[in-house]
């Protein structure tokens, strides 16, 4: 069978880069101590939404009211989609930004624990129609919450 | 070189408003030039805020984000005066890294 989604991935994935991308990750990790993050690589290489949850040690997050998503309920342009995300959870340590049916879910992820408020916002590319998931860390427990945006035009190519 | 990047931190009662405008192509991997040849991928991967020289935001990113990337985030407890900076690198090894001061409420 042919799954449908199949074109989409090979169109929008730019799966021949995933090889070169960890040599070039450790190069970066080495030498750049003034950015002391690792690069989740099997995060953001996922290409489903449930192992990219799984690469964040998320498993099934727990869908939460206290996370508050800001976007647009329909977006012209695909390439450009201001996303704001508010975590009233106490001790929010960590914000991820997920769009379900992008040919590479995980869009960015935000260590927040000290020292700035549990909010984020910028602006991220979509494929296609797709709930936006915000997943939050707090005290070591996965909370979730999703806001559906329209595509007019998608911004992946 | 890298171009410079916009930041603006406004106080907020005690938190700073920090509006960050980074000019930076993020190529996705799959985008075609005008001769139909595939750009290769190039995107910030790590972003790190700091506060009078503690880390408050240490962001991990994918090719994803838009092209020149914005980012918002608010500091707890700032004054006006604090330094803010902000260092990125992406995945050529390419990096740089901007300072600004928070502007007390206007």
């Amino acid at each position: 069978m042919i799954d449908p989604s199949r074109r989409t991935i090979l169109k929008c994935a730019g799966a021949f880069g995933a090889l070169t991308m960890g040599l070039v990750t450790g190069l970066v990790v080495k030498s750049s101590n003034a950015v002391a993050a690792q690069w989740n690589k099997a995060g953001f290489e996922s290409k489903a939404m449930a192992e990219a949850l799984k690469a964040l040690g998320a498993g099934t997050p727990v869908e939460s009211k206290d996370i508050v998503i800001t976007a647009p309920d329909i977006a012209e342009n695909g390439a450009v989609v201001p996303v704001a995300i508010v975590s009233k959870i106490p001790n929010t340590q960590q914000i991820s930004i997920i769009a379900e049916k992008n040919p590479r879910p995980l869009m960015a992820t935000f260590d927040v624990s000290s020292g700035s408020e549990g909010y984020v916002s910028t602006r991220i590319k979509m494929g296609e129609t797709s709930n936006v998931w915000a997943v939050v860390k707090a005290d070591g427990n996965f909370f979730a919450a999703k806001k559906e945006v329209k595509i007019t035009v998608g911004g992946c190519g | 070189m890298a171009e410079p990047m916009k930041i603006r931190a406004t106080l907020q009662g005690d938190l700073a408003d920090v509006r960050i405008l980074i000019l930076h192509p993020m190529e996705t991997g799959t985008r075609k030039d005008s001769k139909g040849d595939i750009v290769p991928r190039h995107f910030i991967q790590n972003v790190a805020v700091t506060h009078n020289g503690k880390t408050v935001l240490d962001g991990q990113w994918s090719q994803a984000v838009s092209r020149n990337p914005f980012l918002g985030l608010r500091v707890k407890g700032a004054k006006a005066g604090d330094k803010i900076s902000v260092t990125w690198v992406d995945n050529k090894g390419d990096k740089r890294t901007d300072e600004a001061v928070v502007a007390p409420a206007s």
